[in-house]
């Protein structure tokens, strides 16, 4: 790192502590041309990715997947499942990958844990009142250390968004900063509900304030508002993560979540992660997916460049 | 880590003939002497066919089926009857759309992600509007009764090859105008497929004629006195040229000559948004582009942090072949192109700017230019001053709105301009100064067949699209 | 050997690009068919399927519009031999699908021939534009049954707003008809709504619903029904189109008037300053 990035960090880790210094500086970064950014996402939704690439793509993909229940209805039994088959994509296919990790509720954590131990795959837990994170503190809190306590490795918190659109950044900050705390070891993932933030000015500002404030990951979306992760989204926060890491040196993972439905999707923001910020984040490390039915997509299209005939949802397990 | 593999665009939904005789009065015939060159791939430099050269009795010949079609059918005939030939004209283009783009990326050299997702659909939508004027002329604003002028002569660049046709031929059309045009001589394949549409279309013959040639054939046809209109797209040379001849004749003339495009960028621009706006101002079509954004002129106080930028994302550009879908630039469509893009980029560096390109292997065989940015320009650069007409950025700053203005301006072009800046009263300050034909704010190198496009100063004069468009071929 | 029993076709109303019959569940026979007789309910049920297509089709580009309305005029040419078997003379369904493609033509051209740049004395930018009024209710003229149709809901639509439209009582099949061919155009559900049965029960309706922004009575003959849908649409104070002359000449040059009457000039200032 060099004499002028540390010294930039430090100048933006004093920002925390006044509120006034955080909105100059969030409000002083560069705006965001809606039309703009939509055109170049959907430029970059051009590329066409075959063959070779396709085969590298789809395995990388399969890697930075994280495997997703978040449902009243979860039982032990479901997610036990779900981790099997994180474990072992294609029961009938050795060389398959396993995904990133599995993202269930605190609750479900113990079930998973017993599943994952030493596997290499993450278990990622939701918290801070996920989905809305309307709780007190404590209990956002405490619900944090619970499911680290229960085996959880990553936590996806929300940050609070009716503080962040009524323009009090140091509260959502020191929310973030505190479950940082609390998670101890365990990566931490921010959800920003980009969907409730309305506008690309909002995505950037709120993916520095997420960052300033210490967390691992920036991830898009709930999943449980109606507009989840979209292409121009995610390009807003890649470019914040590129910025941030030329500020200050750290790097700073990305997780779109919600929507991401099959591989072409899934590739066209692998070549969006390719062209902003480069292979540094091809990494399941430094980019994940937050989605469940994309996998069954990637292993289908996994087998037609295999076998070269397309297969149906029949053949895959529905875990 | 993440290669993408060759994804090359089919060229078997192409049909090429050896060779093509010149489209005269609703037929192809051979040219009078029997003349003839060849229309090359500029990305590999193979032969792509040969095309007829025509001569001063194939050029009668073309015009005066031109004039018979006036008089006998195109003149006569009822606006709603020539919209629904225009219509059938651009549904046709729809239709062979592909076909058209990878023909036209064949004997261009541009990529065919740009041929097929901007120079087609823009095509067909130019004929789809004008068709629509055919039968509406009297609400166009230039009189009750606005009647057409004759006979149209017209000569087309070889940068947007297609394009530049349908901005000639559909409002010539539409106003009842029959034309003779002549498409460039290193791009004339496309012009000739869609000679073969008209004929699809079952256009009455003569309507439109098309006559394949150089410098040459192109003199002779503006020269004719037969022709009652004359427009012209290419350098700002030939169009002052082509004024001096019509001099003192009644030929009506537009043209639309060349350009040094200010694209300036303002402190408080989109960062991100207009660095992809200057990448696609000047890399757009390799460069090819007469109101392209040829010179940066960048704030001072952000001009590092937009340069950083902007060269991370030249490092992404991809050079190469035009059929691979993934390609972002292109060939330099001739040998003669890529000889004046050198020099230009020479004297750039010999005047005391300083070059740089992103690492990028070229291919052996064809024509290729790197994407290249100078920076250190001034004012007094060749390359701040003349047209480069290639994938060369001339990067100058300045300090305050009023420098930008004065720097913009300082040229004898007048095509287009950018402003980049989140201060809504200061584009429509600058927008106000700038003496440019086309000014884009927060954008760059949109075009729409709704929307007037042409130059100020020696950046020609008429305009091409929307009603303004309509003006040049018609009476008024 | 018999003859061939021909499969004979069900004439029901065109609602959000669907074909329901009336919720009345009533038909009235005319034409030799029984078409389905349109209640108030049919009626309301209409201006929502024309409210909730508002917003998609206003917002889709002019030039989309455009493409949209002469793929309609296609269509239409394509089932001439339909109409003429309907009673329609050649010619008429000829004009109708010409009036089509002129008004298909206009999606992209009116707002630089009714808008533009206003010079205004200061330094500011001021430009006024067209909008799309909204939902607009029709009551169409009786006949011609299929010119006249066309000429009343092709320059409503084309500038983007959606219609109710009351089809001639006595002349309906045409009216199915063209349903059909809307519905075969790309043209997205709700934008063109089509109602069959009796005037007097669906335009009162329809004049007095207050969902509805601008309502058209060309079609109306009743002098005393027209002035009394006046009064009604007055109370939301709606755009009206009054109804046209006994004598009207279909065929002639309709002008830009039934557009113009069915949008909003919206005029835009912006300082200009560094």
């Amino acid at each position: 790192m060099t004499a002028t990035t540390t010294s930039a960090r430090s100048e933006l880790s004093e920002l925390g502590r006044s509120e006034t210094a955080l909105r100059t500086f969030l409000h002083g970064l560069p705006g965001v041309d809606q039309v703009g950014a939509e055109q170049r996402a959907a430029q970059l939704g051009t590329r066409s990715i075959k063959t070779t690439a396709k085969a590298q793509a789809i395995d990388l993909a399969i890697r930075m997947v994280d495997l997703t229940t978040l449902e009243g209805a979860d039982t032990p039994g479901k997610v036990r499942a779900l981790a099997a088959k994180a474990l072992r994509p294609d029961p009938a296919d050795p060389s398959c990958p396993h995904v990133g990790a599995v993202c269930v509720y605190p609750a479900m954590v113990p079930h998973v844990a017993e599943v994952l131990r030493g596997s290499g795959v993450h278990l990622a837990s939701v918290a801070t009142a996920f989905p809305s994170g309307q709780a007190p503190l404590e209990i956002k809190l405490a619900d944090t250390r619970a499911a680290v306590a229960a085996g959880a490795d990553e936590i996806d918190m929300v940050i609070n968004r009716g503080a962040f659109l009524a323009g009090r950044y140091k509260e959502v900050y020191d929310e973030i900063v505190a479950t940082k705390e609390a998670a101890g070891d365990a990566h931490l993932k921010v959800i920003l509900e980009t969907g409730e933030l309305a506008t690309y000015d909002n995505v950037r500002r709120a993916s520095w304030l997420a960052m300033l404030a210490g967390g691992d990951f920036i991830k898009t979306s709930t999943g449980k508002v109606p507009v989840a992760a979209t292409p121009p989204v995610t390009l807003v926060m890649l470019e914040a993560v590129r910025d941030f890491r030329a500020a200050t040196g750290r790097q700073v993972g990305v997780k779109p979540a919600g929507g991401i439905k099959n591989t072409k999707d899934a590739i066209k923001y692998l070549v969006m992660v390719n062209e902003t910020v480069g292979t540094d984040w091809l990494d399941p490390d430094w980019f994940r997916f937050g989605a469940s039915s994309l996998l069954n997509d990637l292993l289908m299209q996994r087998t037609k460049l295999t076998t070269g005939t397309y297969s149906g949802p029949d053949y895959f397990t529905l875990d | 880590m993440f290669e993408y593999a060759p994804a090359p665009e089919s060229r078997s939904v192409v049909d090429l003939k050896a060779s093509y005789g010149l489209f005269i009065d609703g037929e192809f015939v051979d040219p009078a002497d029997g003349g003839s060159f060849k229309s090359i791939n500029p990305a590999s430099e193979e032969v792509l066919a040969e095309v007829s050269e025509a001569g001063t009795q194939d050029v009668e010949r073309a015009v005066r089926a031109a004039r018979k079609a006036y008089e006998k059918v195109w003149g006569p005939m009822p606006g709603r009857d020539r919209a629904k030939y225009l219509f059938r004209i651009a549904r046709l283009i729809q239709e062979r759309s592909r076909e058209l783009a990878v023909l036209e990326s064949l004997d261009n050299g541009k990529p065919i992600k740009e041929s097929r997702d901007v120079d087609l659909p823009l095509v067909a939508a130019h004929f789809f509007y004008y068709a629509g004027w055919a039968d509406k002329l009297e609400h166009a604003g230039f009189g009750a009764n606005p009647r057409p002028i004759g006979v149209a002569a017209q000569v087309i660049p070889w940068n947007f090859p297609l394009l530049m046709l349908a901005w000639k031929i559909a409002p010539a059309l539409a106003a009842g105008n029959t034309v003779v045009l002549k498409p460039a001589e290193t791009t004339p394949l496309t012009a000739l497929l869609f000679a073969e549409i008209c004929q699809q279309a079952e256009l009455p013959a003569g309507v439109v004629n098309i006559i394949t040639g150089a410098g040459d054939t192109g003199r002779t046809l503006v020269e004719h006195p037969g022709v009652d209109k004359v427009a012209f797209t290419g350098s700002t040379d030939v169009g002052r040229a082509i004024a001096r001849s019509v001099a003192g004749t009644r030929k009506k003339l537009t043209l639309e000559l060349g350009g040094k495009a200010a694209n300036i960028v303002f402190d408080d621009a989109p960062i991100d948004q207009a660095v992809e706006g200057i990448v696609n101002g000047i890399f757009f079509n390799q460069g090819h582009v007469c109101c392209a954004g040829s010179r940066l002129l960048v704030q001072e106080n952000v001009a590092d942090r937009v340069l950083e930028s902007l060269k991370r994302r030249m490092a992404q550009l991809r050079v190469g072949d035009p059929l691979d879908k993934n390609t972002d630039i292109g060939a330099i469509n001739s040998a003669a192109q890529l000889e004046r893009i050198r020099e230009l980029s020479d004297a750039g560096s010999a005047e005391g700017a300083e070059r740089w390109s992103p690492p990028c292997e070229l291919p052996d065989r064809g024509f290729w230019f790197a994407p290249t940015i100078f920076t250190g320009v001034t004012q007094a650069h060749r390359i701040a001053r003349e047209e480069i007409f290639g994938p060369v950025l001339s990067v100058l700053t300045f300090r305050t709105p009023a420098e930008a203005v004065e720097k913009a301006n300082n040229t004898p072009y007048g095509l287009s301009a950018g402003i980049w800046t989140d201060k809504g009263s200061r584009i429509l300050w600058m927008a106000d100064r700038l003496r440019a034909g086309v000014v884009w704010a927060n954008t760059f190198n949109k075009f729409d067949p709704t929307s007037p496009f042409g130059g100020y100063k020696e950046s020609g004069y008429g305009r091409e699209g929307g009603r303004h468009g309509l003006e040049g071929y018609l009476n008024v | 050997m018999s003859e061939r029993v021909a499969v004979r076709k069900t004439y029901k109303l065109f609602i959000g690009g669907k074909f329901p019959r009336s919720e009345s569940g009533r038909s009235y026979l005319v034409q030799s068919s029984n078409v389905s007789l349109a209640s108030r309910k049919d009626a309301r049920d209409a201006v929502v399927a024309a409210r909730a297509a508002v917003k998609g089709w206003a917002g889709a580009t002019a030039y989309n519009r455009g493409q949209i309305l002469y793929r309609a005029a296609e269509m239409l040419e394509g089932r001439r031999e339909q109409f003429v078997a309907l009673g329609v003379p050649g010619d008429e369904v000829d004009a109708a699908v010409d009036r089509w493609v002129w008004y298909a033509g206009w999606a992209d051209k009116l707002s630089q021939v009714y808008g533009g740049a206003n010079p205004v004395a200061g330094p500011y930018f001021n430009l006024s534009a067209p909008e799309p009024t909204g939902v607009v209710a029709v009551v169409a003229p009786e006949r011609p049954a299929l010119l006249g149709l066309v000429s009343v809901i092709a320059p409503a639509i084309v500038t983007g707003n959606t219609v109710v439209v009351a089809a001639s009582p006595t002349e309906p099949l045409a009216a199915v008809t063209l349903a059909e061919v809307l519905a075969t155009s790309d043209l997205p559900g709700g934008v063109v709504n089509i109602l069959t049965g009796r005037i007097t029960e669906t335009a009162p309706t329809l004049a007095a619903h207050m969902d509805v922004n601008a309502i058209d009575l060309t079609g109306v003959t009743d002098a005393d029904l027209a002035a009394d849908l006046e009064v009604k649409a007055a109370e939301n104070l709606k755009r009206v189109l009054r109804p046209a002359p006994a004598d009207h000449d279909w065929s002639a040059d309709p002008g830009v008037t039934r557009m113009t009457t069915l949008l909003e000039t919206k005029t835009v200032w912006h300082p200009k300053g560094v």
